[in-house]
């Protein structure tokens, strides 16, 4: 049987005519409930938030907030510091999520126990993982404290003139909080690798990254492309971890719609910052189906 | 088909619908607040210890029913009164609050002129606390509740590197910016620390004693070149602070670890530094400046949301202005009575500490009270944070005062304007919206 | 066909013996780093944990020390007691089950019949559908919530677990759905449609063939809903009012009380998704234990 076959299961969706007609209504009966649902939930929520952002308190139609938006002087540094953390967070994290599946993949010894612990910060909440990782990076913290330990100097991870260690510090608390997820969906996307597969290429003296390369990648895309757009978009979404560590010296997009909304009594800036993140997410999510599914099409050729 | 799916869907929920049954059983929810039949919520005691005991206070000394005592911060507060209020569902009774969290409130409080301030007074409320409570209005929209204010908190170690002939009790800022530098230098890391976290209130300390103190104004004077001049001093003292200050929220914390020796905050904020070993402490008044002791007065309210049971919320405020409830709460939570009350002579030792560093400040030749912002509403917060601006752009992006001042006075008027304000103390109430000078 | 190990190494390989041990010995090294790789990632995993369990179990004096014990050497149950008898704690704990719960089997219900939809059947606006889906996922909690919290309150459903679980589950349905959409993918459509050729009407196939197939998925997809409503903050603090859930309650009693006590309730919040995941456990292993052909 080719790798074709089974993979991409959706190719095969387009069938003869007749098989057709009849698929397209259970289709959309199963989607329905969840469309109501959603429409119910946000439709409102989203229509409120698009007129905050343009009316101004009299009710009439106007920029200033999104003059104010970015005119802020945590603007910039705000949306430098989402860009800069996703860009290097998410490739970092898919990296090691996969190395750790592949990892369980060879079945090592007592690897339920290592995918068992792999998996608790998925149960974590971001207040607490902000706290752990606050006391390991603090002045005095479990860090400088194995530093002192062994006779190095000790070092300020988290003040506001190192903006090196400051990033640092936030990468290794999201890099420990987010990485199960991206890990469990790997997981399961394995799941779908049939062993013979991985067999065959070996029987065929396919090395290890050979196989990595054209086997099982190829047949995890679907997996990764769930994960990596998900990741993305609930990693504009956290900033109660970087708070946690650094205050305000480490703004993110969505603290700052915090901040806008609560301790500056604004909905209408926020709600400027709520588009704006709905509007980037939205934009990174096309731009990576667009890049998977060419890259899918050219693999056919 | 169609039939036969839709039967089977059914099937498929009803063994979900027993999962869901269970669900439902508890989805009445259980109640997290203690349960009372009266519901106050408040920005105050939100410590959890402070909490317990102030819940343990009004079960003793509120006998007209029994309270229960929600504790969330002044954004939530903000959302969940507006938003019920708005939908005329009320779940609460009364609001408990500084000013400044009271502000944004306004118009979704009762006026209780005629339903409390004649209490307030016999209780012995002093007529410009009361004033206060108007919030820039017409009308009484909140009761004074409880007192406090910002003083110093100083490890004994630090007072080696005092300066020559500098009283502790009574420090210039001038000798503050000394004494700093010198510990600094003799202790090879810095030793004074300063409230500039998230939610630290460093804020008030640029409004309510750095402009006094130097400008005798906030806003009238705020880019005088006096002012320049202690934004100028607020650069060089930071300079001389522990850098991780930009993550301390409440003070007493690195206070009691020993990571910084000395600090400004609010007395609630600071009594948890002296806690354990009192003797090794001493609490004093804020520096004065070329204008005198410049300091915030700390104001707690009371308040009742619009549509609520003002007759119960009543009878429950006129409780709270007991004196035995007041000094109650000053024992156990380093909160100040607003009546007249007379003070036990044995207080816990770190509120004893507290109380004589905040009677001397209020006591002291020059004091110029300054009030937290009043009238400005929904804009407080704004320019609270232009002030945070300001801090942020000349002390830890090092911009020169003399630029970074000027380019803000704008932006304040605006919010002056937005807000109508008319100006409060310590600048001279004068005529229509206060103006920048 | 057959190949022998040692094809690899070609013609180096003369003498018999060396022939048999190579391999071996490097199958032994690979081994070895392999689990050295397992231990590393696990101590980066697991050390922070209990780094913040010791710092609970701690005096508050111990807090203060520097450095820092890496054992517990301040031993003490305070700050955990203190923050275990506040008010509300266990209330909260009942209501953040029941919010988890109601929003596991909701989201469960309402998103897997559409990530099966997605899986198996190209249906006109199903690119639409699916970004829809992400762009509800894409606004931040606090813009969604205030809005919602006023339509709540007009119909009751206001500090309810209820108006909880219905944030919740709109939270996690795109996950949800994007989850099993992928575990439907996965299950063979030549098993469906074997099943369906001897006789099995659609749904026949799903319940008997697809399903139990893709039963540890939807599980790994279930304890994912479940923890992210577990964890979920911003959102329950403004939908309830005294019936909070326990992040919420953590957070309004905690919030501001000394870092001695967050640390005790940090802990006290991630126990028991750590007993959770425990629980679960079987489920994830299933998904690569078993095989599917």
């Amino acid at each position: 049987m080719s790798v074709s076959t089974t993979a991409p299961a959706k190719e095969r969706a387009p069938q003869p005519s007749p098989s057709r007609a009849r698929k397209r209504s259970p289709a959309l009966l199963l989607i329905l409930p969840s469309l109501i649902f959603m429409l119910l939930l946000f439709a409102y929520p989203l229509a409120q938030g698009i007129i905050t952002a343009f009316s101004d308190p009299s009710g009439g139609f106007t920029l200033g907030h999104w003059e104010r938006m970015v005119g802020d002087n945590k603007f910039i540094p705000a949306l430098r510091n989402t860009m800069l953390l996703i860009v290097v967070l998410i490739p970092l994290q898919f990296a090691f999520a996969l190395a750790m599946a592949l990892l369980l993949q060879e079945k090592p010894r007592l690897s339920g126990m290592y995918f068992y612990f792999w998996a608790i910060p998925l149960a974590v909440s971001d207040l607490a993982a902000g706290l752990v990782w606050l006391s390991i990076f603090q002045d005095r913290g479990y860090l400088n404290s194995v530093l002192d330990g062994v006779g190095l100097p000790v070092v300020s991870w988290l003040h506001y003139e190192n903006t090196t260690t400051m990033f640092i510090a936030v990468l290794c608390a999201e890099l420990w909080r987010a990485t199960s997820l991206v890990l469990v969906i790997v997981v399961s996307g394995m799941q779908g690798i049939p062993k013979d597969y991985a067999e065959a290429a070996a029987v065929f003296n396919a090395n290890y990254w050979k196989r990595l390369r054209h086997v099982i990648l190829p047949l995890l895309k679907p997996s990764l492309q769930v994960a990596l757009i998900l990741r993305t978009i609930l990693a504009f979404q956290t900033f109660a971890v970087a708070q946690a560590l650094t205050g305000e010296n480490f703004p993110l997009l969505v603290g700052e719609t915090y901040r806008w909304y609560n301790f500056l009594t604004n909905p209408y800036v926020a709600s400027a910052y709520a588009l704006l993140i709905l509007g980037i997410s939205m934009v990174t999510a096309v731009v990576y189906l667009r890049v998977l599914r060419d890259q899918s099409q050219v693999g056919k050729r | 088909m169609k039939a036969k799916l839709t039967l089977s869907r059914r099937a498929l929920f009803g063994t979900s619908a027993a999962v869901a049954a269970t669900g439902t059983l508890a989805a009445c929810g259980a109640s997290t607040s203690g349960g009372g039949d009266f519901a106050m919520i408040s920005t105050q005691f939100t410590p959890v210890e402070e909490k317990q005991r102030f819940e343990e206070i009004l079960s003793e000394h509120v006998s007209t029913t029994s309270v229960s005592y929600t504790t969330m911060t002044a954004p939530e507060m903000l959302t969940q009164v507006t938003s019920q209020v708005g939908s005329g569902n009320l779940q609460f009774g009364l609001i408990g609050g500084l000013h400044g969290d009271l502000q944004p409130l306004a118009e979704n409080l009762e006026d209780i002129d005629e339903a409390l301030v004649e209490t307030a007074r016999a209780a012995g409320i002093a007529e410009d606390l009361l004033e206060l409570g108007k919030l820039g209005g017409e009308t009484t929209k909140y009761i004074p509740w409880m007192q406090a204010s910002y003083v110093m908190a100083v490890n004994k170690k630090a007072l080696e590197w005092l300066p020559e002939g500098a009283d502790v009790n009574a420090l210039t800022y001038e000798q503050v910016l000394e004494w700093a530098t010198a510990a600094n230098e003799a202790n090879g890391s810095p030793v004074f620390g300063f409230p500039a976290g998230p939610k630290g209130l460093y804020h008030r300390f640029f409004q309510g004693f750095q402009l006094p103190s130097f400008t005798g104004g906030v806003i009238t004077t705020f880019q005088s070149p006096e002012a320049i001049e202690s934004w100028q001093w607020m650069k060089d003292f930071w300079a001389q602070c522990n850098p991780s200050s930009t993550n301390y929220d409440f003070m007493q914390e690195p206070l009691a670890s020993g990571e910084v020796l000395v600090a400004w905050d609010h007395v609630a904020r600071l009594v948890g530094a002296p806690q354990d070993n009192p003797d090794d402490w001493v609490m004093v008044p804020s520096p004065t400046g070329p204008q005198g002791l410049g300091y915030m007065l700390v104001i707690g309210g009371l308040a009742i949301p619009k549509g609520g049971d003002v007759e119960t919320a009543a009878q429950v405020i006129e409780e709270f202005l007991k004196p035995e409830m007041q000094i109650a709460t000053l024992e156990k939570n380093a909160f100040f009575p607003v009546v007249e009350a007379e003070i036990p002579s044995e207080l816990p030792p770190a509120i004893q500490l507290e109380f004589d560093a905040v009677n001397a400040q209020q006591g002291a030749d020059g004091a110029i009270v300054a009030l937290p912002p009043v009238g400005l509403g929904e804009q407080d917060g704004e320019l609270s944070q232009v002030f945070k601006d300001c801090f942020a752009e000349i002390c830890l992006d090092g911009g020169d005062p003399g630029t970074v001042i000027p380019g803000k006075a704008e932006q304040v008027q605006t919010l002056l304007d937005t807000a109508e304000a008319s100006c409060w103390d310590p600048d001279p109430a004068g005529d229509g919206v206060c103006q920048v000078g | 066909m057959t190949s022998r190990p040692d094809t690899e190494h070609g013609t180096a390989t003369t003498a018999p013996i060396e022939v048999d041990k190579r391999p071996l010995r490097r199958h032994q090294f690979n081994r070895a780093l392999i689990q050295l790789a397992c231990i590393l990632i696990s101590l980066f995993m697991v050390v922070p944990i209990y780094l913040i369990t010791i710092s609970a179990f701690s005096t508050r004096q111990g807090l203060n020390e520097f450095p820092q014990p890496l054992w517990p050497k301040n031993f003490s149950t305070e700050t955990m007691a203190t923050f275990l008898n506040s008010t509300g704690i266990l209330a909260a704990t009942l209501n953040s089950l029941t919010v988890g719960i109601g929003t596991l089997v909701l989201a469960s219900l309402v998103g897997a019949p559409a990530g099966y939809a997605i899986a198996r059947f190209a249906f006109r606006g199903k690119d639409p559908y699916q970004l829809f889906l992400l762009f509800t996922r894409a606004l931040p909690i606090v813009v969604l919530s205030i809005p919602l919290a006023q339509v709540f309150l007009a119909t009751g459903l206001y500090d309810q677990p209820i108006g909880v679980i219905l944030l919740h589950t709109a939270l996690s349905l795109p996950t949800t759905i994007l989850i099993t959409s992928s575990v439907f993918l996965s299950v063979p459509i030549d098993a469906e449609e074997a099943a369906r050729i001897f006789g099995c009407t659609p749904v026949g196939a799903f319940l008997r063939v697809v399903l139990p197939l893709a039963l540890p998925g939807i599980a790994a997809s279930a304890i994912f809903t479940f923890v992210t409503s577990w964890n979920e903050v911003l959102g329950a603090t403004i939908l309830t009012f005294s019936n909070r859930t326990l992040p919420a309650q953590v957070l309004s009693t905690l919030g501001d009380s000394p870092v001695a006590f967050r640390f005790a309730g940090g802990l006290a919040m991630i126990i028991p998704s750590i007993i959770f995941i425990a629980i679960m456990r079987k489920y994830l292993l299933n998904m690569w234990g078993t095989t599917i052909r």
